[in-house]
């Protein structure tokens, strides 16, 4: 029996508004034949404070616009006049979901410019701690796709052991949310005695949970009728929109700074991240479950190869007046998002010159989801956001 | 899509007789972890008020507020926490200088006051107080600054047990640079310093390599940098920060670093002092020590014409007749001095006041007369044999040597005394031994015990590498006569000095005796004033306080009002605070000769 036809909602959308000279949607609110709605900034479909200003007629968008600005923070801005240490607890805000990989791009362009060099155990570590930051963010993650279409036990599940790898977090860094455990130099704490064991125990709960995941949401025919086919990001969008990491994987291209620009210890461990080419919802969902797998893996791995003793910092100047040569850099690394990176100019003095981060988000959740939405069901908007992984503190920054 | 799409999510129901994974609060209890960063903690007694969790806290969450009185290396301050903006990052604990400051695993705090969430952690007292567990600095090789000296580069005792060559080398750039790195700016030395020398303000400037700033600086509180930069008691080093978990900043040898490094023919230029303003007031100064040019120097820029009266050939005091060559070599001296003497101070050298002229003759000359004579008399010790012709005072043979007089070196001696003159002409009899007969042969010996010695550690060290054997806790009996010559020092053992009430009261045990062979005695035990000088009628308008010293306000003014006095006779004895005296009298005798009411009873 097919299912596709039973379940195929064929409404009859109307046609895309009339474009005028420049390629601009020709909107007449007075026509009454559209209607402004916000999504956002208080929303539970959007991800985070911002909003969407989107045009609709009927149930269909036309017209999308991103609106940011709701967080009042300029963390760029603030690290200027932050001496280098200083900017370490203010860097982790920009993106609060997952903060290690802001911690250690910042910790990277402060060591480059600076010429420290970072001890084996201490690149160990911060593997370690980038790859538990992104298994956190996946675990809800993965079913928070789901979730956007009213599927909300997966979610369940993944809070769930998401809580217990920030127990891990807890007593390797001190910090549930806020790890601050990946300064410049180094890192600020070796394995507490008993980690590994617990962590594998964790490990295994996550198995489960992927076994499960799968069977609830990619053998879900409701899933599958929502997702698939929904928003396609066409492979000559990828480098048109900056596209990177999980989506742009689910559009066949490969691309992972870990594999691609190896960093830490990624170029000592054995992975090979999961493309496919339908680069709609679905398989952006699914890249993002290989991701969670392959992370799994790499946290076993992790734990095998690392030493359990050494340096877990290099000596640095004084932090207190530490002046860094003049000069910049460009830093970056994989987040769960896509790549991350930070771009630093220092001027000799004892503060950044400038600070630049780039996230994935800024691109993906203002021209490519505008880009997106349109022709799209009102109802699809949440989850077309979470699918590119949307996070506004890491726009806004 | 199948039929398996249809009915896979359903095993979703397999789940339903797991239980519940919530936990229960408030009823189930949840520690923080070992290492959580939850609310701060302080020992109160071990932090010294450093203020650097205040500086490096990003949130200014941390504010110093008072509480005790200051003591020497200890601000009186401590921090207060502000929950409305602290983050709990911890950089506060993990650049602690004292480690006193730790975070505790404690995360739950209701109160109904807001203000409640600004607290002194260890002055108002929380139920975490005695939490174990929490966020400490991370152990290892985990500091924020480097708690390392900067080791300085020394003569090899057999390079040096010969001559008077200088034995400190001093830094080179980037040694200078990497110490300098080390300071976290807290101020606490510059509290402790008698001059109250701007301590982090110039080693900022030799980070920043910007040495003529950090000259001004120097002569901001200072006018003999040189001198000092070698020979200071350093009493700044001793309550540094840094020295509670590591070795304490060179800040002596940094300020060296800058006086080396600015060649003497630009320091006008550099403190801009060309030309200095002429108020046609004189000033007598008695004396060239530290005292004496400190006060030429400021009274000098403050345009007053000061004549210095100096007893000796060359000027410099106990700095060029107390201090042996190879700890401040005389080209040190006379930079500093020329320098001062440069700003036309001038200098009338043999002229002994008193002899020469009177005090009364130059209150009738000046408009003010400071005097800042030092301690010159050796001190005996009294005992049977002491006053025999070839038992010496360590100041008397220092000033000879570097007179260039003939010393009569024998070859066993004896010096009696712990403190730094003892070691000064300990070393100094042990090289010139070295020079006449090719070994050392001296022993010296002190009522302390080795750990309580008065000389600088590094002073005893320095002895016995160059061949003097250091024998303290005995105490000195009677000096056997032979022929007219002593031929050695009975001693005691003594086994302590102080009793319980702290005062001074040697306790000896008669039973252990030792006898030290020495052909000639050394007494260092210390060093009394000279005030010769001043007459008996004059003696009767002065003051005295206890222990003899003549009584000062607090810019050194006697009671009689012309007449000012600083310097070892009042407060030391050390350079750094006869520095701090000159300066001080410097702005009472100006204040004095404009006729403003200055000086506050001391």
């Amino acid at each position: 029996m097919d299912l596709t036809k039973m379940f195929q909602f064929n409404a009859d959308r109307s046609s895309y508004p009339e474009l005028d000279a420049n390629g601009k949607p020709i909107i007449d609110l007075s026509s009454h034949k559209y209607l402004k709605l916000w999504q956002g900034p208080q929303h539970p479909g959007v991800t985070g404070n911002m909003s969407l200003e989107l045009t609709v007629n009927g149930d269909e968008i036309v017209e999308s616009i991103t609106h940011v600005g709701y967080l009042h923070r300029g963390f760029e801005k603030l690290m200027e006049r932050r001496k280098f240490i200083q900017c370490f607890p203010t860097c982790i805000r920009m993106c609060v979901a997952e903060p290690d990989p802001n911690e250690y791009i910042l910790s990277a362009c402060i060591e480059e410019l600076g010429g420290i060099e970072v001890p084996e155990t201490a690149q160990w570590l911060r593997t370690l701690a980038l790859e538990m930051a992104r298994l956190q963010v996946l675990l809800r993650g993965v079913p928070g796709q789901a979730g956007t279409f009213s599927l909300g036990l997966g979610y369940q599940w993944g809070n769930y052991i998401r809580d217990l790898i920030l127990d891990r977090f807890e007593e390797l860094t001190g910090g549930r949310v806020y790890h601050m455990y990946i300064l410049p130099g180094g890192v600020r704490g070796l394995l507490p005695d008993g980690f590994k064991k617990r962590m594998e125990e964790n490990l295994k709960l996550v198995d489960e949970f992927l076994v499960n995941i799968n069977d609830l949401m990619y053998n879900n025919i409701v899933f599958k009728q929502r997702a698939v086919g929904l928003a396609v990001i066409p492979v000559e969008w990828i480098d048109k929109y900056g596209v990177y990491g999980p989506s742009a994987r689910a559009a066949g291209i490969m691309r992972d700074v870990r594999k691609t620009h190896p960093y830490l210890k990624y170029g000592e461990l054995d992975f090979e991240p999961f493309t496919t080419t339908a680069s709609d919802v679905y398989a952006r969902s699914l890249v993002r479950w290989h991701d969670l797998k392959m992370t799994v893996d790499l946290i076993r791995q992790i734990m095998a190869k690392m030493p359990d003793k050494g340096d877990i910092k290099a000596p640095t100047p004084n932090v207190m007046h530490w002046r860094i040569p003049k000069g910049e850099t460009y830093v970056k690394c994989e987040s769960s998002r896509g790549e991350y990176g930070m771009y630093m100019v220092t001027d000799g003095s004892d503060m950044p010159r400038r600070v630049n981060l780039k996230g994935p988000s800024y691109t993906q959740a203002t021209a490519l989801l505008e880009r997106l939405l349109i022709n799209a069901n009102i109802a699809d908007t949440a989850a077309i956001m979470v699918s590119l992984a949307t996070c506004p503190p890491e726009i806004e920054r | 899509m199948s039929i398996k799409d249809l009915l896979t999510p359903f095993t979703a129901w397999k789940r339903i007789t797991k239980d519940p994974v919530t936990i229960r609060d408030p009823f189930n209890d949840r520690p923080g972890a070992e290492r959580y960063r939850g609310f701060h903690k302080n020992d109160v007694n071990k932090c010294i008020g450093c203020g650097t969790c205040e500086d490096i806290c990003e949130n200014e969450a941390i504010d110093m507020v008072p509480f005790k009185d200051p003591i020497s290396g200890d601000s009186g301050l401590r921090p207060r926490l502000d929950y409305g903006r602290c983050c709990w990052c911890a950089l506060c604990v993990d650049v602690c200088t004292t480690n006193s400051l730790t975070l505790s695993n404690e995360y739950t705090w209701v109160t109904v006051d807001p203000e409640d969430f600004r607290y002194t952690p260890g002055v108002d007292k929380k139920a975490w107080d005695d939490n174990e567990k929490g966020w400490k600095k991370p152990e290892g090789n985990y500091e924020f600054y480097n708690i390392n000296r900067v080791e300085m580069h020394h003569l090899h005792p057999e390079d040096r047990d010969k001559s008077f060559v200088e034995m400190v080398k001093g830094y080179s750039r980037e040694q200078a640079i990497a110490e300098a790195d080390r300071c976290v700016e807290c101020g606490i030395c510059t509290a402790t310093c008698p001059a109250h020398m701007g301590i982090p303000e110039y080693i900022k400037a030799v980070r920043h390599e910007d040495m003529e700033e950090g000259l001004r600086i120097l002569y901001e509180t200072n006018p003999l940098p040189e001198i000092c930069g070698r020979i200071c008691t350093h009493k700044c080093e001793t309550v540094c920060s840094i020295g509670h978990k590591g070795d304490p900043l060179s800040i002596r040898w940094l300020k060296r670093y800058i006086a080396d490094n600015v060649s003497s023919d630009k320091y006008k230029e550099i403190l801009n002092t060309i030309d200095l303003s002429n108020n046609h007031k004189k000033v007598a100064i008695i004396g060239s020590g530290p005292a004496g040019l400190s006060a030429a120097h400021y009274l000098a820029l403050m345009g007053y014409q000061c004549t210095i009266f100096e007893q000796y050939e060359k000027a410099g005091g106990m700095m060029r007749y107390g201090i042996p060559e190879y700890r401040l070599p005389y080209d040190s001296i006379d930079k500093d001095i020329d320098y001062i003497l440069s700003l036309g101070v001038d200098i009338k050298y043999n002229a002994r006041i008193g002899i020469d002229i009177t005090l009364e003759q130059l209150n009738k000359d000046y408009d003010a007369v400071f005097a800042g004579t030092g301690l010159h008399l050796g001190r005996s010790t009294g005992i049977p044999g002491s006053d025999n012709e070839h038992v010496y005072y360590a100041t008397d043979l220092l000033r000879q040597i570097t007179a260039g007089e003939e010393i009569e070196v024998t070859d066993q001696i004896v010096v009696i005394g712990g403190g730094n003159v003892a070691m000064d002409i300990t070393r100094s009899l042990a090289r010139m031994q070295n020079q006449k007969f090719g070994k050392v042969n001296i022993i010296t010996t002190a009522l302390e015990r080795e750990k309580n010695l008065p000389a600088d550690l590094e002073e005893v060290v320095e002895s016995r590498e160059e061949g003097a054997v250091i024998n303290p806790g005995w105490a000195p009996q009677s000096i056997e006569i032979e022929n007219g010559r002593p031929v050695g020092l009975h001693v005691i053992k003594c086994n302590s000095l102080f009793d319980d009430s702290g005062r001074f009261n040697p306790q000896c045990d008669i039973t252990k005796k030792e006898f030290f062979r020495g052909s000639m005695i050394v007494q260092s035990i210390g060093q009394g004033m000279d005030l010769s000088y001043v007459s008996e009628d004059f003696k009767k308008d002065l003051e005295f306080g206890p222990r003899g010293r003549v009584q000062t306000n607090a810019h050194f003014q006697t009671s009689v009002k012309w007449f000012f006095m600083g310097g070892d006779i009042i407060e030391g004895p050390d350079v750094i605070h006869g520095i701090a005296n000159g300066h001080k009298a410097a702005i009472g005798i100006d204040n004095y000769i404009q006729g403003i009411d200055f000086a506050p009873a001391k």
